[in-house]
C-alpha cells in the first residue's frame, strides 16, 4: 500500500457556481493537467478552465468531403465507366435509360449528398471519441466511491499527480481554500 | 374516471406557474435537483419494473410472433400471398414502409432541429423520440426488404464489385432511396447512441451489480463527466445536428420522389416532397404523443415530460397539420389548374370513386380532428390529445394508402382497372409491424434511459450558477495573465 503514489486529487463541489470560482482558481494557479468532471456540461466552464476551442469541425468537414467525393467517383464509376482490359467484377455498367447521358450530375446528387452525410457523421462521432481518447478501458478515478457522483449530481476538480505544480501538501491546502464539500487522495493503481 | 381526474389536477400546477404573463413555465416541474432527476430515471432502468410493463411486453411480444409467422408464410409461398395485383403493385408492403419511416421524422426534427433552434424544451422528450425514430426505421427498412419477394437476394440493393458485373442504377429514385434510409438509419442511430453516452455512464456508476456494471459500462465507453470531453461532445452533438437536419428533409424527398418521378397521374407533381416532409413530422408528432402520454404515466415521469412538452408537441401536431391540409387542397387545385384530363380524373376518383371512404377517413382523421387543437380547453387533457394523435396515425396511414391505391388502381386503360383488397397476410404483417415496434420501444424503456438526463440538467436553474442562463456570463478578471485565458491545450 505505502509504495502506491498518489494518482490525482479530488474536491468535490454541489453548485455550479462554486465549481466555476474554483476553476477560474485553478487556471490561475497555473495548473495544467487538471478537469472539472460534471453530470452535464457547464456553460462557461471552457472560459473559466482556459480550454481552446476543438478541432473536431475541421474532422467533420474533412470527412463530409471524403464523402462527397466518393459519392461522386461511385455514381459516375457505376454508371458511365467502361475502362478497357479490366476484371468484369469492377467493371462499370453503362445504362443507358431512354438515350439519356450515362452520367449527369443532377441526377446523382442525392446519393453524393447522403454519402457525404454519412461520411461526416461517422466522422464526427470518431473524431469526438478519438480526440476525447475514448473508450477509457481503465480509470484510477473510479476507485473513488464518491466520484461515482460524478455522473449524477455533484461535481468534481481533479488535479492531476502528473502536473508539474503538483504536490500533496500545497496542492491540498490550495484545494482547501476553495471551500469544497470534501477533499480526497486517489492513488495510483 | 380516475384519469380525468389526473388531467385535471395537472393543469392547476401548471396554470399557478403559468398565470404571470412574464414567466414561462419551468421545463422541470416539482421539487427537483440533479439528485432526484437523476434518481427518477435510473430507478426504472435499475430496480423498479411497472406492472403495467409485462402486460404491454406480453401484447407487443404476441403481435411480434404474428409478424414472424407471416413473414415466414410469405418466404416460404411467395408475394402472392399479399393482395398486389397486376393494376395495383405496389399495395400494402409500400403503403406500411412509407408510414413507418414518415414517423421517424419527428424524432429527428426534435433531437436535431429544434436543438438548432434552441427549443430548450426538447431535452425531456427527445430521447425518446429519437429511440422512437431508429424503431420506426427499422420497422420501414423491413418492408421494401420483403417486397422485393426473394429477400435472400435484397443485398443487390448495395453497390458492390460482382461476378454479373452489374451495378446499381444511379439515376434511379429507388436507389436514392436505397442510400438516403440506410444513410437515415445509420445517422439517427449514431445520434442516439452519442447522447445516451454520458447517461449510460450514470447507469455504470450507480448499478449494484457486476453485470450491469459491465453491460452499461461497456457501452458508456469510460466516460467520466470530464469538461474537457464535454467541450468535444458538445461540439460533436452540434453537428450532428447541422448534418441530420438536411439529412431528415431529405429523406422523406427522396421517398416522395419514388412517386413523383413516375408518370402516374397523382403522383407526378412537384408538390411532394415538402407534403410528404411535413406529413412525415405531422405523424412522427403523433406517434411521440401516443407513446409519451402513457410512458410519463405509468412510469412516473411527470416531472420531466410536463404538460407543457405535451401541449407544446400538440401545437406542432396541429401546425404540420395544417400543413398537410393545404397540400391536399393544393393537390386539387394543381389537377384542375393543369386541365389534365388524368390527372383531374384522378382527383375526382379520390373523394367520389371507390376508395371514397379511405379519402374521407384521411380528411376527417389528419384535417378536421387536429382543429380540436385550437382551444385551449382541448390542450389541457392530455387524454383528449392522445385520442387525436392516434387519430392522427390512422390518418396518416389512409393518406399513403390512398396515394398508393386510388392512383394505381385506375390507369390509363380502362380494361386494366382493378380493385386492390388485403389479404389476412396484409393485414396481419401490418398488425405484426406495431408489435416489433413496441417491442423495441419497450425494451428501450426498461433498459436504457429513457430521459435525456444529462441534457434535462442543463435546463435546470441548478446548472446556471449564481448567474441568469446566458451564453457569455462568463467574464475573465483582468488580472488573469493573457496565455491563460486563452488556454494551454489545442483540443
Amino acid at each position: 500500500m505505502t509504495d502506491k503514489q498518489p494518482y490525482a486529487l479530488i474536491a468535490e463541489f454541489d453548485s455550479v457556481s462554486a465549481v466555476m470560482h474554483a476553476a477560474e482558481q485553478v487556471r490561475d494557479e497555473g495548473y495544467m493537467i487538471w478537469d472539472v468532471h460534471s453530470p452535464m456540461p457547464i456553460h462557461g466552464i471552457n472560459q473559466a478552465m482556459g480550454l481552446r476551442p476543438t478541432i473536431l469541425p475541421w474532422i467533420t468537414l474533412a470527412h463530409g468531403v471524403v464523402g462527397a467525393v466518393f459519392g461522386l467517383g461511385l455514381t459516375w464509376w457505376m454508371n458511365a465507366t467502361t475502362v478497357p482490359g479490366l476484371s468484369p467484377s469492377v467493371q462499370g455498367y453503362e445504362f443507358l435509360i431512354s438515350g439519356k447521358p450515362t452520367f449527369s450530375l443532377p441526377a446523382n446528387i442525392p446519393i453524393i449528398f447522403e454519402t457525404t452525410i454519412l461520411f461526416a457523421a461517422i466522422g464526427t462521432l470518431l473524431g469526438m471519441l478519438g480526440l476525447n481518447k475514448l473508450p477509457m478501458l481503465h480509470n484510477p478515478l473510479a476507485k473513488s466511491e464518491r466520484f461515482l457522483r460524478a455522473t449524477a449530481d455533484r461535481l468534481f476538480i481533479v488535479i492531476s499527480a502528473k502536473d508539474e505544480h503538483f504536490d500533496s501538501e500545497t496542492t491540498h491546502q490550495f484545494l482547501q481554500r476553495l471551500s469544497p464539500l470534501s477533499i480526497e487522495v486517489v492513488m495510483e493503481d | 374516471m380516475s384519469t380525468i381526474s389526473t388531467t385535471m389536477t395537472e393543469p392547476s400546477q401548471w396554470e399557478l406557474q403559468a398565470n404571470h404573463p412574464s414567466e414561462r413555465v419551468p421545463l422541470v416541474l416539482g421539487d427537483n435537483d440533479f439528485t432526484t432527476v437523476t434518481d427518477t430515471v435510473t430507478e426504472l432502468a435499475l430496480r423498479r419494473t411497472p406492472p403495467m410493463w409485462y402486460v404491454a411486453m406480453a401484447i407487443s411480444l404476441s403481435l411480434l410472433s404474428v409478424l414472424l409467422v407471416t413473414i415466414t408464410y410469405l418466404l416460404v409461398t411467395g408475394v402472392g400471398v399479399w393482395g398486389n395485383n397486376n393494376t395495383v403493385s405496389w399495395g400494402f408492403p409500400i403503403v406500411n414502409f412509407v408510414f413507418w419511416v414518415g414517423i421517424g421524422h419527428a424524432g429527428t426534427l426534435i433531437s436535431a432541429i429544434l436543438f438548432l433552434l434552441r427549443q430548450n424544451w426538447r431535452t425531456g422528450i427527445n430521447r425518446f423520440a429519437e429511440a422512437m425514430t431508429i424503431f420506426a426505421v427499422v420497422c420501414a427498412g423491413l418492408f421494401p426488404g420483403i417486397h422485393v419477394g426473394r429477400i435472400w437476394y435484397a443485398y443487390w440493393l448495395a453497390p458492390y464489385p460482382n461476378e454479373l458485373a452489374m451495378w446499381p442504377q444511379a439515376r434511379s429514385p429507388l436507389l436514392w432511396d436505397v442510400f438516403a434510409v440506410s444513410t437515415y438509419a445509420t445517422v439517427s442511430l449514431l445520434f442516439w447512441y452519442m447522447g445516451m453516452i454520458p447517461d449510460l455512464a450514470t447507469l455504470r456508476d450507480r448499478s449494484t451489480t457486476r453485470i450491469k456494471q459491465l453491460a452499461y459500462g461497456v457501452f458508456a465507453l469510460g466516460w467520466n463527466g470530464s469538461n474537457r470531453h464535454w467541450l468535444r461532445f458538445e461540439k460533436a452533438y452540434l453537428l450532428l445536428a447541422a448534418l441530420a437536419t438536411p439529412l431528415v428533409l431529405s429523406v422523406h424527398s427522396v421517398v416522395s420522389f419514388d412517386f413523383a418521378t413516375s408518370q402516374v397521374p397523382g403522383w407526378h407533381t412537384t408538390i411532394f416532397p415538402p407534403y410528404f416532409v411535413a406529413g412525415a413530422v405531422f405523424g412522427g408528432f403523433a406517434m411521440v404523443l401516443v407513446l409519451s402520454i402513457p410512458a410519463r404515466e405509468w412510469f412516473g415521469l411527470k416531472d420531466l415530460i410536463t404538460h407543457r412538452h405535451i401541449e407544446n408537441m400538440a401545437k406542432v401536431m396541429l401546425g404540420t397539420g395544417m400543413i398537410v391540409a393545404y397540400a391536399y387542397s393544393v393537390e386539387f387545385f394543381t389537377a384542375w389548374y393543369s386541365q389534365h384530363h388524368y390527372e383531374q380524373f384522378v382527383f375526382m376518383n379520390r373523394p367520389l370513386g371507390p376508395y371514397w371512404w379511405a379519402f374521407w377517413l384521411m380528411v376527417f382523421c389528419n384535417v378536421i380532428a387536429p382543429q380540436a387543437l385550437w382551444s385551449t380547453w382541448v390542450r389541457k387533457r392530455v387524454w383528449i390529445i392522445f385520442a387525436i394523435a392516434i387519430l392522427v396515425n390512422v390518418g396518416m396511414w389512409f393518406e399513403r394508402f390512398v396515394i398508393v391505391v386510388t392512383s394505381l388502381h385506375r390507369d390509363y386503360l380502362p380494361s386494366s382497372w382493378a380493385m386492390f383488397s388485403p389479404t389476412w397476410v396484409d393485414l396481419f404483417m401490418l398488425l405484426g409491424s406495431f408489435g416489433l415496434f413496441f417491442t423495441l420501444f419497450l425494451l428501450f424503456c426498461r433498459f436504457l434511459p429513457m430521459v435525456a438526463m444529462a441534457e434535462v440538467k442543463t435546463v435546470m436553474p441548478q446548472a446556471h450558477g449564481d448567474h441568469p442562463p446566458t451564453r457569455f456570463d462568463y467574464q475573465p478578471s483582468p488580472d488573469t495573465p493573457e496565455e491563460l485565458r486563452r488556454g494551454h491545450w489545442f483540443t
